[in-house]
């Protein structure tokens, strides 16, 4: 099974010479098309979470459909391998199932568009972008229901159609698809936009055809996708040994009771090739937090994380697959069988970035950086307002970037590239709530040389009955620490109720009632921290005290006393880190408790019950 | 006879003009800049340019300056120390900003923030608080303020700054509170959020208004001083400085509103760039202003230059109105390097600043740059600023052999393509404030000037097709032909969100009156008269839900009738014109703005002496050879002092001037006209 393009001309491109300037030109012009997309999306989208969070991701492709400017990598290939009809001039694609696209997007919440770009009846590339929908149907409002056991669960799963047909649109598909969701305004509004972008992308790649003429486009296309394998091989060949290095991260639980969830992945290089075995990674779970990994993607996360240090100006593109081979066991947590649930499975993303930089940074640790790529936390608030009138809010949280070699993590910022949080006055004016605090979390970041950043506590008062819903990981296991820093602090929920009545919510939980008045206190997870915090600057750190990202208490762990008028005490925290010299961690990672003690001291420390370890049966392992 | 002066302070350079204003005739000077203490050059200039024109300070009746005294305070972070004073539970604002990290996937890793402008130590809460309407949730109480004031004080602030949530909608207790602080910190300069942005968006108002305070102490130090130093010469008429809208204010206005002149600077550009297009009669122009270091373009569509919401300095952004000006790090002195990993050409953003400079300058600066490439190409005669500065060709060519090395192709080769590359990253800034924006860049000419602007400008009007490409009269000091015709101006915001198709225009006619009227008294104690004001209004508007409004023009009469169906109508073809297509959703009214202009003043340009179309032998210097299409080529040096108007110039050919050099491409011809302007057009076959 696979698509067929149809080509009026047949012409086979020619190989002709591009010289390197030429080459540099249509790069930048590449580059400058990518932001074009972005530009008209955010512009024009309507749902706040990808017009003011920017959850939504563009590429343009070659005719082959290799990503030339993007940032997950191109899923063209693994579409055109599953798609069983014909691509014509003026189609535009249109899907969001992840089992049909080999998990370019990977819930159904994620709607992919897809614009194949003709010039002379020949096809020259891809124009694609996907976003994340506020609501595609399903169980509950925000359509990531952590209690699915199922996709069918989880809204509508659009397999390949057509949006446009030859440049007709079909509308009746349109309808369908939007009567299922929740907030059809906005989904239909966030689709026009994602395909005007693609038609950004579309405009831009006809001028560069135009310009340079589709011989020389193309060659220089093959010539980029060349420039980064050869970037990459020498890369491998200079840093990843023959000699295999393992690491292994958590997810915390799956929101039914059970964990924590393995990820392991094994790295090690053949000849000219890196290998990423995630053998050991634990089998996925009955509820849905299970990452349909697409192999493609993973290999442009790698490349990435590998060349961030060396050419940071570099047009990434997916010419250096072929050295890396990705290999996931069938039925495990990252390559789930249909019809396994997907929708929460944004907390083995965002780990499987901590266990990349782990195992990347394991040989050369003074490029590692501590763990925080932890989660994305999000926040799904509805009902029905004193107008009556439906709201739905689905917001994403931020927590600490975590201690990195070339200094402290952020405090409460985005480790998603290009995400924003969203103003809390436009919250507060379009929603029936109120932000009463937003400010970081002192202590939450690891110590450390260079400290990690702190989470965020934002404390949300509701002001009409609704529910809510939570998804958040780290929780339980803490954002580990490297080279001497320690790990930052767990992520908490807590819902105060308007009789004062307290009380711990999970990490991950749906369809929480919520009164007017009620007040949520939302905590993120703080990044790790790197280094010897006793070497960390003590008159800064009394600084940071007066300033209130670190309490005086908190500034023992960096062996720094502060005296009462808020002064740094200068002999006493000479003593304190002579004594506490012994006591800082030698490993390269500090975890933090091991998973017994962290079962045993959990209710008396999160207030929750400790996640049950998970077992599966033959059949599913 | 009543004089006028620009003045436009640049890094290397202070610029004058001077203008007689009933005939037109024009004195240009330049004095060397003193960044230690700009207002020195200021005055110094100021003086020898009336000894040029055999007149006295006291002549003069107007004094127009732009400045980038609050630009560099930002960029070299000579700030003063604010205190902040917000709303309990909001004191980290600043701190967690918008959580956006810039780059892609993994920039976490290699971002350095840069600190924030408000230092947290010195930052305050007070209980307090309003909600999204503006209604009063909790009273600000005395005590707790002056709890909040002991603090700034310890922390020995230089400046206060109020942003209290929801204010946008309620400016009383942030009124409030500045009572209080002004009563308990004498002399110490307080701003209030809602005075300077009273928009929604916490982040954005707080730190605008929190860059309004940190450079207020600099700026008044400065202005204060240039002001006294003037009135001392008998100077005393109206002291102006331009914003960064491309208006002006008065000096004392500048001292509270400092934040309106962070790009001050570029401004006199674009304003400049109007003057002069508006005499060579062309109304849709593309800006090119390109200096040592860096490159800033803008658009003017039908005589008036487009206006962003927000001004970037270095790594603030900051919500005040600006001219749309794109700045890319590409200069004269913009560096070329290959990395070694990817073997790719990159030139830029590096600089190699005015220290070493570029190789060719000859004093240590070893990395090629873009200069040294225009010299390899023998597209810069050997000396510059009319012989001042010889430059070395063989330190460009060392400089430009390791990059055709790193890349295994020939010097000219190398050198073509570092041309090529810094004309492409300037072309990408082009089409950000035109394709981008739904203008074609064919439908303009392209205006090059700055110090780097009219050797590169043939080739990016070649790549935007462009045309005619034009180097202005005396393109190294245009700026300060900018400060000194523009207007003076004033605005004023407003937030909203009602629905259009509920709104009460009634009511938005009446708001819209009392903010005219309120920005029309500032202008009139600006000495402006109000029989010379032109009133402008403008609304922002979008569908309901999305993230950024639309700007339109409207007409407050009208607004109480059909105003109101024709804003929308106007959005539905101004969102199809832009991003291809229109919504069949509910509009939603965003803001309200309104402007208010004085009247333009009539300086008129002076006519060049006329010749026959051939330029005269005195005119050419010698020729020379330049390396152009992939080849040697023979190319004449014209002195751009002897043309007249009407002389027509083949391609490849070079012009030179005191403080400039334009390169006439092959396949080109540029024509001179009756104003001295140099119109380059392809040659017709």
């Amino acid at each position: 099974m696979a698509a067929t393009i149809i080509e009026k001309n047949t012409k086979a491109f020619k190989t002709v010479d591009v010289d390197p300037i030429t080459l540099d030109l249509i790069e930048n012009a590449l580059k400058n098309a990518r932001e074009e997309m972005d530009a008209t999306l955010f512009r024009t989208a309507m749902s706040p979470g990808i017009r003011e969070q920017g959850d939504a991701f563009p590429l343009i492709a070659d005719h082959t459909g290799l990503m030339l400017a993007g940032q997950f990598g191109s899923f063209i290939q693994g579409f055109l391998e599953n798609y069983d009809g014909e691509i014509e001039q003026g189609d535009v694609l249109w899907l969001s199932d992840p089992y049909m696209c080999d998990g370019a997007v990977s819930h159904a919440n994620d709607w992919l568009v897809m614009v194949p770009i003709f010039v002379d009846d020949r096809l020259v590339g891809w124009g694609a972008m996907f976003g994340h929908m506020t609501d595609v149907g399903g169980m509950v409002p925000g359509s990531l229901p952590t209690n699915a056991v199922s996709i069918f669960q989880e809204g509508i799963r659009i397999p390949p159609v057509k949006l446009y047909k030859k440049g007709v649109k079909n509308d009746d598909i349109l309808k369908i698809v939007l009567h299922q969701c929740r907030m059809p305004d906005w989904a239909g509004a966030d689709l026009n936009a994602i395909v005007a972008a693609c038609r950004m992308a579309e405009r831009r790649v006809v001028e560069m055809v135009g310009r340079f003429g589709a011989d020389s486009y193309i060659s220089a296309t093959n010539k980029l996708l060349a420039r980064n394998n050869r970037a990459m091989a020498h890369l491998i060949e200079t840093s990843i040994g023959e000699e295999p290095v393992s690491f292994e991260d958590f997810v915390c639980d799956d929101g039914r009771g059970f964990g924590p969830y393995k990820i392991k992945c094994t790295m090690w290089r053949e000849g000219g090739k890196v290998i990423l075995d995630w053998e050991g990674t634990d089998p996925q779970s009955e509820s849905s937090i299970n990452f349909l990994l697409n192999e493609n993607m993973l290999k442009m996360f790698f490349g990435i994380y590998m060349i961030m240090v060396f050419d940071p100006q570099i047009l990434f593109n997916d010419g250096f697959y072929d050295l890396v081979e990705v290999r996931i066991p069938e039925g495990s947590l990252l390559k789930p069988k249909f019809p396994a649930a997907l929708s929460c499975r944004t907390h083995a993303l965002g780990r499987i970035f901590d266990v990349l930089g782990a195992l990347l940074g394991q040989r050369a640790p003074e490029f590692l950086s501590a763990a925080g790529f932890s989660s994305s936390p999000h926040l799904m608030y509805s009902g029905t307002d004193k107008n009556d009138e439906w709201f739905q809010l689905f917001q994403i949280g931020f927590g600490g970037i975590p201690g990195r070699p070339f200094g402290d993590g952020s405090d409460g910022h985005s480790l998603w590239p290009g995400f924003t949080n969203v103003p809390n006055e436009f919250l507060e004016a379009y929603f029936p709530l109120r932000i009463e605090r937003y400010e970081s979390i002192p202590d939450s970041g690891g110590a450390g040389l260079f400290r990690g950043g702190n989470g965020i506590t934002i404390h949300y008062r509701f002001l009409e009955k609704g529910t809510i819903a939570i998804h958040d990981d780290r929780w339980f296991i803490y954002p580990w620490g490297v080279n001497g820093g320690t790990p930052g602090m767990r992520s908490k929920k807590m819902i105060v109720r308007k009789n004062g009545k307290k009380k711990v919510l999970p990490s991950k939980c749906d369809d929480i009632t919520v009164e007017a008045g009620d007040l949520l206190i939302y905590n993120t997870w703080g990044g790790g921290g790197w280094g010897n915090p006793l070497e960390r600057d003590a008159e800064f750190v009394a600084l940071e005290v007066k300033q209130g990202l670190i309490s005086k208490k908190g500034a023992k762990r960096f062996g720094v006393v502060v005296s009462k008028s808020g002064k740094l005490d200068a002999t006493a925290t000479e003593k304190l880190r002579a004594d506490m010299a012994d006591s800082i961690c030698t490993d390269v990672f500090n975890y933090g408790p091991d998973l017994e003690t962290l079962r045993k001291n959990c209710k008396k420390e999160t207030g929750l019950d400790a996640p049950i370890q998970p077992v599966w049966d033959k059949k599913t392992a | 006879m009543a004089y006028r002066l620009g003045v436009d302070v640049g890094g290397t350079f202070t610029d004058l003009l001077l203008i007689e204003e009933t005939t037109g005739k024009t004195y240009r000077s330049k004095v060397p800049s003193t960044p230690s203490d700009p207002s020195q050059a200021v005055i110094n200039g100021t003086a020898k340019i009336c000894e040029m024109a055999d007149i006295k300070a006291s002549d003069l009746s107007l004094f127009m300056h732009g400045t980038t005294v609050a630009t560099n305070a930002i960029l070299e972070n000579k700030i003063a120390k604010v205190g902040l004073i917000v709303t309990d539970g909001y004191r980290q604002v600043l701190q967690i900003a918008r959580s956006l990290v810039p780059g892609g996937l993994a920039a976490w890793i290699i971002w350095q923030r840069p600190p924030i402008l408000a230092p947290l130590e010195a930052t305050v809460e007070v209980k307090e608080r309003l909600d999204a309407d503006g209604n009063v949730l909790k009273k600000v109480k005395e005590k707790n303020v002056l709890k909040a004031i002991k603090r700034l004080k310890k922390e020995n602030v230089e400046a206060v700054t109020i942003c209290l949530i929801n204010s946008f909608a309620n400016n009383a207790h942030e009124k409030q509170i500045e009572a209080i602080v002004k009563r308990e910190m004498p002399g110490v300069p307080v701003s209030v959020s809602s005075d300077i942005l009273p928009e929604k968006q916490e982040y954005e108002r707080a730190l605008t208004t929190v860059a309004n305070s940190a450079v207020r102490p600099t700026v008044a130090k400065y202005v204060q001083s240039l002001r006294k130093e003037l009135r001392a010469q008998n100077m005393d008429g109206q002291i102006n400085l331009l914003r960064s809208d491309g208006g002006l204010m008065s000096s004392e206005q500048s001292e509270d509103l400092p934040v309106a002149l962070l790009m001050s600077g570029p401004a006199g550009g674009v304003t400049g760039a109007l003057w002069a297009a508006k005499n060579a009669g062309y109304a849709n122009i593309l800006t090119l202003d390109m200096g040592g270091t860096s490159t800033d373009v803008s658009l003017i569509e039908n005589g008036a230059p487009r206006l962003t919401r927000d001004t970037e300095v270095g790594d603030l952004t900051v919500r005040t109105s600006s001219l749309d000006v794109k700045t890319v790090g590409a200069g004269g002195g913009s560096i070329a390097h290959v990395p070694e990993l990817t073997q790719a050409l990159r030139v830029g953003p590096e600089s190699a600043g005015a220290t070493p400079g570029p190789a060719c300058y000859g004093n240590g600066g070893e990395a090629a740059t873009v200069t040294d490439a225009n010299v390899v190409l023998g597209y810069l005669p050997d000396a510059l600023l009319g012989g001042e500065m010889k430059l070395d060709v063989d330190a460009a060519k060392k400089s430009v052999q390791v990059v055709a090395d790193a890349l295994g192709i020939s010097l000219m080769e190398a050198a073509a393509g570092i041309i090529d590359i810094v004309n492409e990253n300037i072309f990408g800034a082009i089409r950000l404030v035109s394709v981008q924006q739904g203008y074609d860049s064919r439908d303009f000419a392209l205006m090059g000037f700055g110090g780097g602007g009219p050797l590169q400008a043939n080739a990016i009007g070649k790549l935007a097709q462009s045309w005619p490409v034009i180097i202005p009269m005396a393109p190294g000091v245009l700026c300060a032909y900018g400060d000194a015709t523009t207007r003076m101006r004033a605005e004023k915001a407003r937030s909203f969100s009602s629905r259009l198709d509920t709104a009460d225009g009634k009511r938005l006619e009446k708001i819209m009156g009392e903010m005219a009227k309120e920005v029309s008294d500032q202008l009139v104690s600006q000495g402006v008269p109000k029989s010379e004001h032109e009133v402008q209004f403008e609304a922002g508007v979008r569908y309901q839900g999305q993230g950024f409004e639309v700007v339109l023009p409207i007409d407050q009469k009208d607004f109480s009738g059909a105003g109101l169906k024709k804003l929308a109508d106007d959005l539905h073809e101004e969102h199809e014109k832009l991003f291809t297509f229109a919504l069949e959703l509910p509009i939603e009214l965003v803001n309200l703005r309104v402007t208010v202009l004085g009247e333009a003043p009539n300086v008129t340009a002076g006519k060049i002496v006329q010749g026959d179309g051939k330029p005269d032998k005195a005119s050419m210097l010698k020729t020379s050879t330049v390396w152009m299409d992939g080849r040697e080529q023979d190319a004449i040096i014209y002195d751009r002092a002897k043309l007249k108007a009407k002389d027509k110039i083949k391609g490849p050919a070079i012009i030179t001037e005191m403080d400039s050099t334009t390169l006439i491409l092959s396949g080109h011809v540029a024509t001179i006209d009756a104003f001295g302007n140099i119109l380059i057009n392809p040659a017709k076959n």
